[in-house]
């Protein structure tokens, strides 16, 4: 295709359509986030001073007094803490449905695929309750579990997908080449399984680090109470100055270092996604 | 499986040490699956048949089946069910078109494919409530810019009144959500032989024909996955709702009454019979997607 002809012109066109949707909103968070306290009502697109002090209003008082800080490092525990025990699960049960005949293989798919589409809210009333019969309720376990169960399905089809493609008998082509069985699995399957597994990992994160429903309702205090959770409280605590700022600065906060980490990592999450919902 | 395995008497003692290995590599992933769905639904049923209002501890006791017959003769309910069905439907059916305008310039693209792929990720990766505090504060008639754009009322108090909320509602859904159906469908998209297109264009197609000829009716099992995933998400719509609105302006869900029940109110009878019929619609929209897509993919079969 020319530049210059007619539908170079036109996929520039879809092409720029495509980015300023995607980007408008991301930079008017950023820039409004930027203005100065009696600016944030100018109703312009892009502030004209910049301000850091909605930032710094963040992370003032330390962790005691500040109302983002602690959820911040409660988001980032939880989040991580459930994907790794995600991925840890996952990795059996989809080693075994990839490489092994047993009954019941087709049960889990089904039951996996099952609770992907299952309503969160209709589990929020009962386990409102069991956690705080079993002393659950407000704690990081109270959050990692339905983390987890509604994490697994994804990861696992995933990681069934990927463990289908590993050639594994390069495990037995290394032993007989004189590999213990360990150097054969480290060394050969590992590399090989390490795309998948991080793939998984990387949605299981963004899933658990995205959560709303769980996180309002069975938390109740900055114990354990995750960053979208804070942030809708934001809103009430200050009922003489605007949360605007605040909420948008806290906002950039959580939502830079995704994009940064989804943007280096596209390749795999777009395979992840795909292969996640349509080779099931 | 089994009649396979025993003609073979000697293999009989590895299969079944396989099954146990596979059964016991399964077991913690089941567990956790089943521990906070089956159990929970269970229980949720026992709730909603009793009159339990922890504020109101001393008077609970068995009720039958009164906590349904409230919800479905108020009107609150069938007001919840027609917003939830009326975002779910308004906001799958736009990210349909866009997701595969997107999907078309993925695929079909010459140039700045990567360009648009990582943009498209960006929604993708943006928490659910981030990305509804920042239309909203775009759409606040004090904060925003919306109101300063041309041919927009300078005064317009989009969160005043029910459908104007739905708008902005619907945008911030879409917005989130387009990127996952573009990819689901990009997915459906390149297994198409691109030969077939040559040939139709040889044929003297249009590209609309070749799109309503060739692509529309190859991506059909792809377009029902994308969808039954997506509705499904979208009759769940919660987040969004809650940071914009919190049902004001009768902007309610299905989910937004069962939090406010269960978590609010502590109604736990109440809320739970919320809970169970939400499960209920989510199983009929299911159950209706995958009767249909059965039967298409049998249709689409070669030689059929």
């Amino acid at each position: 295709m020319e530049r210059g002809s007619r539908e170079y012109a036109l996929w520039s066109i879809a092409i720029l359509a495509v980015l300023i949707l995607a980007l408008i909103p991301v930079v008017w968070l950023i820039s409004i986030s930027l203005k100065p306290t009696d600016a944030v009502t100018d109703g312009r697109f892009l502030p004209s001073e910049i301000s850091f002090d909605n930032y710094k209003s963040l992370f003032e008082g330390g962790i005691d007094d500040s109302p983002f800080i602690k959820p911040l490092i409660n988001s980032i525990l939880i989040a991580l803490s459930t994907t790794v025990i995600a991925i840890v699960f996952a990795s059996f049960a989809a080693y075994a449905i990839a490489r092994l005949e047993f009954p019941g293989k087709r049960v889990i798919l089904a039951g996996a695929l099952a609770i992907a589409m299952f309503p969160p809210i209709s589990t929020v009333g009962p386990l409102f309750d069991m956690w705080r019969a079993l002393g659950l309720y407000d704690t990081y376990p109270g959050l990692i579990i339905p983390y987890l169960t509604f994490s697994l399905p994804l990861a696992i089809y995933v990681l069934v997908a990927f463990f289908r493609e590993i050639p594994w008998e390069l495990e037995q082509a290394a032993q007989v080449d004189g590999a213990t069985p360990f150097q054969a699995f480290s060394k050969v399957i590992v590399p090989l399984a390490a795309p998948g597994v991080f793939t998984a990992a990387i949605l299981v994160f963004i899933f658990a680090w995205n959560d709303f429903l769980f996180a309002i309702s069975l938390t109740s205090s900055d114990a354990s109470r995750t960053v979208p959770a804070a942030l809708a409280f934001f809103t009430g605590e200050s009922s003489f100055t605007q949360p605007t700022g605040s909420i948008a600065a806290a906002a950039v906060v959580v939502t830079v270092p995704i994009i940064v980490f989804v943007l280096l990592f596209q390749r795999r999450i777009v395979s992840g996604l795909t292969a996640g919902a349509v080779k099931g | 499986m089994e009649a396979s395995v025993q003609p073979r008497p000697a293999g009989s003692q590895r299969t079944r040490s396989e099954h146990r290995l596979a059964w016991m590599l399964c077991a913690p992933a089941v567990i956790a699956m089943l521990a906070v769905t089956a159990y929970p639904i269970g229980y949720a049923i026992v709730l909603s048949l009793q009159q339990i209002d922890l504020r109101f501890p001393d008077q609970s006791g068995f009720v039958g089946l009164d906590n349904y017959k409230a919800i479905l003769s108020s009107e609150l309910w069938w007001t919840d069910i027609f917003n939830t069905v009326f975002v779910m439907v308004t906001s799958v059916t736009i990210e349909l078109v866009l997701g595969m305008a997107v999907a078309l310039v993925m695929h079909r693209a010459i140039f700045g494919r990567g360009v648009v792929r990582t943009s498209v990720l960006i929604p993708y990766g943006i928490i659910t409530v981030v990305a509804a505090f920042a239309w909203q504060f775009a759409f606040a008639p004090d904060t925003g810019f919306v109101n300063h754009l041309p041919l927009i009322a300078e005064d317009m108090d989009w969160f005043g009144g029910r459908f104007s909320s739905f708008a902005v509602i619907i945008m911030a859904e879409v917005w989130k959500t387009t990127p996952f159906m573009a990819l689901l469908l990009l997915a459906g998209l390149v297994t198409i032989d691109s030969q077939l297109y040559e040939a139709a264009k040889v044929d003297g197609a249009s590209a609309w024909q070749r799109f309503t000829r060739i692509t529309l009716p190859l991506m059909e099992p792809a377009i029902l996955v994308a969808l039954l995933f997506r509705t499904l998400d979208a009759f769940r719509v919660f987040d969004t709702i809650f940071i914009m609105t919190r049902g004001a302006q009768d902007t309610e869900s299905v989910s937004i009454l069962g939090f406010n029940q269960l978590i609010s109110r502590l109604n736990l009878g109440l809320g739970s019979a919320v809970s169970v019929l939400i499960f209920i619609c989510v199983f009929l929209i299911a159950f209706l997607f995958v009767r249909g897509f059965g039967a298409r993919v049998e249709e689409g079969r070669p030689g059929s």
